[in-house]
């Protein structure tokens, strides 16, 4: 395969599996923004669907992992692009714990939110825009905040 | 026994999650973390980009689809729109310091039993959960 049509396959596959992430998080009720509270409300009338959504959706694709480890590459192209830290640090718990804030109080999670924008609710739209917002500050600001962490 | 039809579901939409992350990770070599695939495009670097806007036009699509055929699978929930722009705000902030969300750490990362991604989506389930009980079950 020609470079360029390699490209235009990885397209095509990342186009698709947006749709299916998008129709699997509508299917699955992680669209609905009180479904959501309601499965993080764990100490009156838990919701316990959510759960399965992790459950369906991890159980899939931890053997599609376990099958592509034997492989030295992808299909499409050339490496592996995956994490491979597993040390825990101040940061990623830090940013989890605000982020699970967030989702509390509105919800919604990056890819709902992104799903629901067709439906023009004002709720999803402002959500998106604020969280595009919030990453975009975030990520300008970074490099200055672990300079000055990092200064003795 | 009855399995509820909520269950059900959940396990078949989890199942339509995992076959995504697989496409894009099998074929393409990608993770499937929306907070990620979206802070790519934030600060866009040359060649990493089509790929991204790809995903994202697709997640869109997947929603109109899905708002077509299930009205009733949306609902953006009662919380004020202020109370929605700081929640936006705080996940935005939260998942690029914590480098992922739900989609991310919760499924691609724990399926790869990363110990980072189970830290993470146990800390991000935890405060959401004390969230919600303190605002009473949902924020106004």
């Amino acid at each position: 395969m020609t470079p360029r049509a390699r490209e235009r396959a990885q397209g095509v596959v990342a186009l698709l599996s947006g749709v299916l992430f998008g129709l699997g998080l509508a299917v699955a009720g992680m669209t609905r923004a009180e479904k959501v509270i309601g499965f993080l409300n764990f100490f009156r009338g838990w919701d316990p669907s959510l759960m399965f959504v992790m459950g369906g959706a991890i159980a899939v694709h931890a053997v599609a992992w376990r099958l592509l480890q034997g492989r030295p590459s992808p299909l499409l192209s050339a490496r592996f692009l995956v994490p491979t830290r597993r040390d825990l640090d101040a940061r990623l718990l830090l940013g989890a714990a605000i982020f699970g804030v967030g989702w509390g109080l509105g919800g919604f999670c990056p890819g709902p939110a992104i799903a629901s924008l067709p439906t023009a609710a004002p709720a999803a739209v402002a959500f998106v825009l604020a969280m595009l917002a919030g990453s975009y500050a975030t990520g300008r600001l970074d490099p200055v905040l672990t300079r000055a962490l990092k200064r003795p | 026994m009855d399995i509820p039809l909520d269950w059900i579901r959940a396990l078949q939409g989890g199942a339509l999650i995992g076959l995504s992350a697989s496409l894009l990770l099998g074929l393409n070599g990608r993770v499937m973390g929306i907070s990620g695939i979206v802070g790519g495009l934030l600060a866009p670097s040359a060649g990493d980009v089509a790929w991204r806007a790809l995903f994202v036009a697709g997640l869109v699509g997947g929603g109109l689809i899905a708002l077509a055929a299930m009205p009733g699978a949306f609902s953006a929930g009662s919380a004020s729109l202020g109370m929605v722009l700081l929640a936006g705000l705080l996940v935005g902030v939260g998942t690029r310091i914590g480098k992922g969300c739900t989609s991310g750490h919760g499924v691609c990362g724990i399926s790869r039993f990363s110990p980072r991604s189970v830290a993470a989506t146990l800390t991000f389930i935890g405060t959401g959960a004390l969230t919600v009980l303190l605002t009473g079950g949902g924020a106004r």
